[in-house]
This record gives C-alpha cells, sequence and structure tokens, in this order.
C-alpha cells in the first residue's frame, strides 16, 4: 500500500478526507468504497486480464480473429463485459503504442489503473512527435523499416497492443505464456521476451 | 482550451521516470480519491467530460507539479463546489477538523450515521455511445482536414491536430459530444472515427520516419479536403 511512500503532503490528506466526508453525509459515498476500490484494483484487476487475453490470441488462431474484429464478443469469453476497446495487432512490419496527450485514458478493465509514467507530462508529451527516440530511451530500439503507429485516445475508446509472439516459445501453452506478457507490452513500449528458461 | 493538459509535442519534460515494481495505489488517499470520482460521476454529479475539464482549468503551473490523483483531486473539488453539492464553508472547517487530526478516518466527522446512497449508474464512464440512426459524413479511406480553431471551452482536438491533413480509417458510430457535454449544453451524439495522420503531416521536417498517429476525432472537428 505504499505506506512508506515519501510525498504524502498532510494538506493533500486532510483536503482528502474533508471531501470524503461531506460525501459520506451527504449520500453520495459509501462508508467501505474506499476498501472496496482497494482490493478490486490491487487484487482482482490488473495487466495479467490483458496478458490472458493476448496468451489466448497467440495460441488459438481464431481467437485472435475474433479480438481483432469484435473485441467486445472475445472480452465476453474471459467474462469480461467492456464495449469500448480495440485491439492493435503487433507485426514484423508494424509496431503500435498507446497515449493519451489530453489526459491520461487508458484500457482499466483489461490493464487495470495505469503506471504513472503513462500520466506524465514526459510520455504524454513525446509519444506522439518521436516515437521512435522515446522507446528507445525506455529500451525498446525499433528498426526503422518498422512502422511505428501511435494510437492517441482522445475520446472513449480504448486501446490494447497485441504484441508479436516471441521465438522460441512455440512448445509453450496458453498458462505458460501468460507470466511473460508484461503490462508495458500491452502499452506498446516494450515487446514480449522469452523467459530465459525457454530459450534452447 | 489551449491548456498546458494538451501535451502533445511538447519538449523539455525531461526523461520517462519508471519505478519498478510500482504499487497500484502510493498511499490510501489516492484510492479514496479515486472513489469520490466514480462515487460522484456515477451518481450524476458530473459527466466524464465535465470531469476532464475540471482538471484542464487547475492554473498551468499547479498542474505541472501535482501529481495525477491530486489534480483529480483539484477537478472533483471545483466541481462539487461550482454545483453546490458541498459549500466552501463546511469544506473549509472539514479540512481544518482534518487537519488537527491526520490520522482520523473520514467517518470521525460524522455526528450520525450516513444516510442510504443515491442509485448510481456503474457504467457512466462507457455509457458515451447513442444509437441516433445519423449517416456519417465520411467512410473509410476518405481524407479530412481538421479545423483550424481555439476555443476556450473544452475540446478533444488536440492541439497538434488542427488544420492537418488525415485519411478517415473507421468510424467507431455515434459518440457523445464532449465540447459540450462538458459545458451543460447537452450530448449533441455525432459520428466518431478514427483518423490517421502522417508524422510528416504533424511535425513537418522534425517527423520521425515512417511514423503515423490515430487520434479518435468527431465528425464536426472534420472536414472534407485533401
Amino acid at each position: 500500500m505504499g505506506k512508506n511512500h515519501p510525498n504524502v503532503d498532510p494538506y493533500v490528506v486532510s483536503r482528502v478526507r474533508a471531501l470524503e466526508s461531506l460525501l459520506l453525509e451527504k449520500g453520495v459515498l459509501a462508508p467501505d468504497a474506499v476498501d472496496r476500490v482497494i482490493q478490486r484494483y490491487e487484487a482482482d484487476t490488473g495487466p495479467m486480464l490483458g496478458a490472458r487475453v493476448v496468451a489466448r490470441a497467440w495460441t488459438d488462431p481464431d481467437f485472435r480473429r475474433l479480438l481483432l474484429e469484435d473485441p467486445t464478443a472475445a472480452l465476453r469469453r474471459f467474462d469480461l463485459d467492456y464495449a469500448m476497446l480495440r485491439v492493435v495487432e503487433n507485426t514484423e512490419t508494424v509496431h503500435n503504442m498507446v497515449v493519451c496527450t489530453l489526459c491520461s485514458c487508458y484500457p482499466w478493465p483489461v490493464l487495470g489503473l495505469p503506471p504513472t509514467w503513462y500520466k506524465m507530462p514526459a510520455y504524454r508529451s513525446r509519444a506522439v512527435s518521436e516515437p521512435r527516440a522515446l522507446l528507445k530511451e525506455m529500451g525498446l530500439d525499433l528498426p526503422a523499416t518498422r512502422e511505428v503507429r501511435v494510437w492517441d485516445s482522445s475520446a472513449e475508446m480504448r486501446y490494447m497492443v497485441l504484441p508479436r509472439r516471441p521465438a522460441g516459445t512455440e512448445r509453450l501453452g496458453e498458462a505458460e505464456l501468460v507470466p511473460l506478457i508484461t503490462r508495458d507490452a500491452l502499452i506498446g513500449v516494450a515487446e514480449v521476451r522469452p523467459a530465459a528458461a525457454a530459450v534452447p | 482550451m489551449d491548456g498546458v493538459h494538451d501535451l502533445g509535442g511538447m519538449q523539455g519534460f525531461g526523461p520517462v521516470e519508471r519505478e519498478d515494481n510500482e504499487p497500484v495505489f502510493h498511499a490510501e488517499w489516492e484510492a479514496a480519491v479515486l472513489v469520490m470520482m466514480r462515487a460522484a460521476g456515477s451518481r450524476g454529479i458530473f459527466n466524464i467530460d465535465e470531469f476532464r475539464h475540471g482538471i484542464e482549468r487547475m492554473p498551468p503551473a499547479e498542474y505541472l507539479r501535482a501529481s495525477y490523483y491530486e489534480k483529480w483531486l483539484d477537478g472533483i473539488t471545483r466541481l462539487l463546489l461550482e454545483k453546490g453539492v458541498v459549500g466552501a464553508d463546511e469544506l473549509a472547517a472539514r479540512r481544518a477538523f482534518f487537519a488537527s487530526r491526520p490520522d482520523a478516518p473520514a467517518s470521525a466527522a460524522l455526528r450520525e450515521p450516513p444516510p442510504p446512497r443515491v442509485p448510481s449508474n456503474p457504467n457512466w464512464v462507457q455509457d458515451c455511445i447513442r444509437e441516433t440512426g445519423a449517416t456519417p459524413r465520411f467512410a473509410p479511406g476518405d481524407p479530412v482536414r481538421t479545423r483550424e480553431m481555439h476555443p476556450h471551452g473544452h475540446t478533444r482536438l488536440p492541439r497538434y491536430a488542427r488544420g492537418k491533413r488525415g485519411v478517415v480509417h473507421r468510424c467507431h458510430g455515434v459518440h457523445v459530444f464532449p465540447d459540450t457535454n462538458a459545458h451543460g449544453r447537452g450530448e449533441q451524439p455525432q459520428p466518431l472515427y478514427s483518423v490517421r495522420f502522417d508524422a510528416r503531416e504533424l511535425w513537418g521536417e522534425s517527423a520521425e520516419p515512417n511514423q503515423v498517429v490515430h487520434i479518435d476525432l468527431w465528425e464536426s472537428y472534420l472536414l472534407p479536403g485533401r
């Protein structure tokens, strides 16, 4: 829960508590709502949901097609009711990455809450204007021949990247692939690497 | 509005700082802010577009200094005051109460048990598609040009993509229009498109090679054109 986080500003906390208590009093907020949301985002949802969807797409061609053409129907197979998602596929010739330059839009129902860097100016400012340089700084050096396709989430549509399945994972099944698929790969600022054990 | 929130293409913010094993929340108050935003939004106190515009109206220097959930706190507080859900005096009194009792839970300031809550719409954020039967003006493959405009109010046409030529990639259906919905002027739903822009159109000779940007844009942001 980050109790040791150094930047807990007492002034901010008092403003939060003040508003919280007024909203409790006015019937807007439930007394246990904060505990429930912590449970939800720390335990029940997160990038593992997106990773499961991607692992299925890598191992089941029919599901992959459905995910790209009708993501809502594909997500329903994972008991996810989410009509606003588009899935964009990385290939040999195209690399996709996702940003929200105007605020911090992010596909919460499949990836959980965004990491702080996704919400900060350093990423939001340069993702659209110099994505190659930015990705290189973040550890992903793309060949010049690969098109970089940036998705700026300016409306309520949300984007998730379907990363390329790495070489050396051909023998792995769906469940074994899931832990390899990182949040950063689903945003498009990293590629999926084969686990050390899986590399021959 | 041409605010500091409209960050696409700006420079000078330094490298992206990634935190290893970052916690979902860095402190409990962040979760409380998220909960308040959802509780008020899902009960119709503000819509998502008013919420975003509430944050955009932070003073620019504050916006850049504040953490993510501080921005949310600022935006929510502004809206709740403007809409009369909370009063400035009662808010100041409560803040003083908690400043003197920093470890007290929010319920400590209540004299009686909280009342039953107003019903909520749990899908309020996603609830933006309107089946109006409107016929989209543009089809995939159509060349378009974005309007050159600088409205003082809320808009989702980023500054870097104004007066630029692109190509319609697809239509997402008919969506609530943020530019009016953020200002109490109704939903005015209209077709929403994914529009593809070549980086050279956006950034001229500074563009990186072999790059495109897709932006989701409402029909009234677009003009036909080459």
